[in-house]
């Protein structure tokens, strides 16, 4: 019996290591990268909120207006050959590219830029505030979008925002224009073929969506004889490795060509690793610390002021971020539209104290940290916590999951709170609008910015982030979101902290990935492989 | 007594196998089956009833979790009423009960689709890998623990608690990344984590879910070997695990069996050792193994999440996982019940060959 079963288990082994090297490097065509995509929940454009959908759908759907990191009050025409302003401000007129073409062969049209606007709009998926905070909803929406002539459309808004807030909206990937004929196709109850679009692609990207096996891999195939030029590559393929260190034993062993989920202490490693890059690109994420002003020591101006000075800003991002963050003390992204660089803080202590002792605090205080318990929210968390205690602060950290921990957030239940934030569109208003805008501090606001959950009302601060969404003239809007930065800077209820950065690491062989600060600006177009010598 | 005398194959002391004498009941096996059946549909719904309420006493907005940090009021009021969070506690699970009496486990709100296609796509691969692991540790545990039995405090014995003590503490999480960093980066002996090449990936179509089946079917030989090379390596992580626990169980029952007096009666009979160990000894600890197995093959059915995370395995444990940490709970509910159903199902074969193994149960 025991032979027998020796036997069944050397022919199991051997069966099953049988094709065992299996090691296999792409072909030069084909890319392959490594990422968690546990956030990818929908490709349909009207839906997409998350880091993952937006990075593809950027490469399947092509948009009016493309944002511009080097001039962010020049967007760059994309489907929008060009464009004029009527109306006082109020209308906009877009002329389409004629030589653009979807997937399917179809030329676009300016039916298909109104069907996908307006659909935006009807189906109000989480994203649609975007376009709907121009005054559009689903009554309106039919009449203020109007095909002028097959090349010709208007966009009428409720009133005469900034042009550069306008086109940067429409730089969103909401705002991606998909075939209307082909989705209409799939229309079912009148859901805008949204059931199907969540798992198909209609666009008129550089890119194909081929196959998608949520939690396997997802496929996009290169659109021969694109306008923009057929990309290098002829496929592009994610494979779902949520595990970093998985993905790095993939990189060495040549299996992908891209990690895209690298830790700093991994990226460190690979950066001496023969035939390796690593690669380090500004995001347009921050970190910031939340303080509630509904707790009543941190509603004391003296103290949010002291809080400022107990944080070693520096040590965090260098020591211990290690190259994934760069200190930051302004709401805006470096890059962004009216961004400043003052960065008036570093830890003093003694500072801190005598602002407390102004506040009457002179003994310090206890208070709790809500925390969300990834290694590097505790490792900032940790370090804080440090330095509040030089300034007699006793912080205690109150870790938790991500969804617990917005979760008592968005119901203004916390004290501290480690935040991070990305806009929405890179446009300062993205940013403006959540930090500094709180029209309503009641609880059942409509409203419910990062400044309603902090609860604080500012009334020169809302006037000013209201009057800045209005100026058409770009250099004075960006003269106020200065303004409103050095304003939230110096005392509210945000302690802004880092600007994050993301690393990879990729095969030597890989040539010309572009990582832009916001997901969507990650293009696959330009990206090519060397073959092998 | 003469030398061929022969021993029966299952001997027990008769104390043990005497059997109940108490008059002569009139057997009625459709009251066996319904009292299973209940017993299985009263475990499922309680199974339900406390998985559903620990997903609504536990602190997080499922509404939140799914839409993000920055969705406005209006979507968070669309999506709450979608996922039927705006009706009485009570309502959405007699909502969700009646959809599962109907094969409807609803729509998962992290992935849009519904539960029960989450679930057919994610089930068989835990089911191909739970599989391999249980072979691997049933193939290597049962002689293990038979041989520890035999060699009792000695060598062989020490050296098989040595490596259960190992496979049975250490994390499956750091095994698993050590079995990468040596068999497939080091030696390059094994393939990649995920379950098959890129080369090969779309090439099956899909008809039941296993690749290793629709390969099979498919006669595409290359992708079926390939599939198997990606499959060992996360099985013998979890098989090791599960080798342990069973070799432990055999030694264990072996130890017990040899020490009976059936068995000094086979010995003093002159009967081969071999004979003794592996048809007699084994064939009566068999019996309490059974249920180890069973609940081994359950555990390893649930979805190792760690495992899969490392080998970048889609299986039910990391859709079960991600779900819960999404507060998606139409998904966590699904797959529960998926779990459950196998546990209990798992539970009443158990049952059943139990009944086959060992007479005096029936």
């Amino acid at each position: 019996m025991m032979r027998a079963w020796l036997v069944t288990l050397l022919v199991v082994v051997q069966v099953a290591l049988w094709d065992a090297p299996a090691h296999a490097e792409a072909p030069p065509s084909v890319l392959v990268m490594a990422k968690a995509l546990d956030d990818l929940i929908t490709l349909d454009p009207a839906e997409v909120f998350e880091f993952s959908g937006a990075e593809v759908i950027a490469n399947l759907y092509e948009r009016l207006f493309a944002a511009n990191p080097v001039d962010p009050a020049r967007p760059h025409g994309v489907l929008a050959e060009a464009y004029g302003i009527e109306d006082e401000g109020r209308r906009f007129i877009f002329r389409i590219r004629a030589d653009r073409r979807f997937a399917s062969g179809r030329p676009v049209d300016a039916e298909d830029v109104a069907y996908s606007l307006r659909r935006v709009v009807h189906l109000n998926k989480t994203p649609a505030f975007i376009l709907t905070q121009f005054g559009l909803d689903t009554e309106t929406v039919d009449d203020r979008i109007q095909v002028i002539d097959a090349r010709h459309i208007s966009l009428t808004l409720d009133r005469a925002y900034a042009p550069t807030l306008v086109l940067n909206a429409l730089s969103a990937g909401i705002a991606s224009i998909v075939d209307r004929e082909t989705v209409q196709a799939h229309e079912r109850d009148g859901d805008y073929g949204h059931g199907w679009l969540r798992r198909a692609s209609a666009g008129s990207g550089a890119f194909r969506l081929e196959r998608w096996n949520p939690g396997e891999h997802l496929i996009l195939n290169a659109v021969a004889d694109h306008p923009t030029g057929t990309p290098a590559l002829e496929r592009v393929i994610l494979l779902d490795v949520r595990e970093p260190a998985t993905q790095r034993l993939m990189l060495e062993r040549g299996d992908i060509d891209m990690a895209r989920n690298l830790g700093p202490d991994q990226i460190r490693a690979l950066a001496s690793t023969e035939g390796i890059s690593v690669w380090s690109a500004p995001s347009a994420r921050l970190f910031y610390l939340g303080l509630n002003q509904k707790n009543e020591i941190l509603a004391r101006s003296g103290v949010r002021r002291a809080l400022r000075w107990l944080i070693d800003y520096d040590a965090i991002a260098d020591a211990l971020l290690g190259g994934s963050a760069e200190a930051r003390q302004v709401f805006l992204p470096e890059g962004m539209l009216g961004a400043i660089d003052d960065a008036p803080f570093y830890l003093d202590p003694l500072m801190a104290r005598a602002l407390l002792a102004e506040a009457g605090l002179v003994d310090g205080f206890d208070i709790t940290m809500e925390t969300h318990a990834s290694p590097r929210v505790m490792q900032i968390a940790q370090a804080i916590q440090a330095t509040m205690a030089e300034g007699g602060i006793r912080v205690e950290i109150v870790p938790g999951d991500s969804a617990q921990t917005l979760t008592k957030y968005r119901a203004r239940r916390h004290t501290l709170y480690i935040g991070s934030w990305g806009p929405d569109y890179l446009d300062p208003h993205s940013n403006a609008a959540a930090f500094a805008y709180n029209p309503d501090n009641g609880d059942g606001a409509r409203d419910k910015t990062l400044a309603w959950r902090n609860g604080w009302y500012d009334e020169a601060v809302n006037a000013l982030t209201e009057a800045a969404v209005v100026m058409s003239d770009p250099v004075a809007r960006a003269a106020a979101y200065g303004e409103l930065q050095q304003s939230v800077q110096a005392d509210s209820p945000f302690i802004l902290l880092f600007q994050d950065r993301t690393l990879f690491a990729a095969r030597d062989s890989v040539r010309d990935f572009i990582s832009g600060p916001m997901p969507d600006q990650i293009a696959y177009r330009s990206v090519s492989k060397q073959a092998a010598p | 007594m003469s030398e061929t005398t022969a021993v029966p194959p299952v001997l027990e002391p008769l104390q043990e196998s005497t059997a109940p004498s108490s008059g002569r009941r009139k057997r009625r096996p459709w009251r066996g089956i319904v009292s299973r059946l209940g017993v299985f549909v009263v475990t499922l719904l309680g199974l339900l009833m406390v998985t559903f309420i620990i997903g609504r006493v536990i602190p997080v907005d499922p509404v939140l979790a799914v839409i993000g940090d920055q969705a406005n009021d209006a979507a968070y009021a669309a999506a709450r009423e979608a996922m039927g969070l705006d009706k009485p506690l009570i309502t959405q699970f007699w909502i969700f009960l009646k959809g599962v009496v109907t094969g409807d486990l609803g729509i998962s709100a992290v992935t849009g689709r519904p539960v029960l296609q989450d679930i057919a796509r994610y089930f068989p691969a835990t089911i191909e890998l739970a599989t391999l692991a249980m072979l691997i540790g049933l193939l290597l545990g049962v002689p293990a623990g038979v041989i520890a039995a035999t060699h009792r405090d000695k060598a062989p014995d020490h050296i098989l608690r040595v490596v259960s003590l190992i496979g049975y503490s250490a994390p499956t999480f750091w095994l698993g990344m050590i079995a990468l960093l040596v068999f497939y980066a080091g030696l390059g002996w094994s393939a990649g984590p995920g379950r098959i090449d890129v080369h090969y990936l779309g090439v099956v179509p899909p008809l039941t879910g296993f690749l290793l089946i629709d390969a099979a079917f498919a006669g595409a030989w290359d992708v079926l070997g390939n599939a198997l090379a990606h499959l060992v390596l996360p099985a013998l992580v979890l098989g090791y695990f599960s080798m342990a626990y069973i070799a432990r169980m055999t030694r264990s029952f072996m130890i017990d069996q040899l020490s009976r007096d059936y068995i000094l009666a086979a010995r003093a009979n002159g009967m081969s050792e071999r004979r003794i160990v592996w048809r007699h000894a084994l064939g009566n600890a068999a019996v309490p193994l059974i249920t180890v197995i069973a609940l081994t093959y359950g555990g390893l059915l649930e979805g190792a999440v760690l495992t899969e995370t490392v080998f970048a395995w889609p299986g039910l444990g990391a859709y079960l996982t991600n779900s819960l940490l999404n507060a998606d709970m139409n998904a966590v509910l699904g797959a529960t019940l998926v779990v459950g159903i196998t546990f209990v199902t798992l539970n009443m074969i158990a049952d059943s060959l139990y009944k086959i193994a060992d007479p005096r149960t029936r």
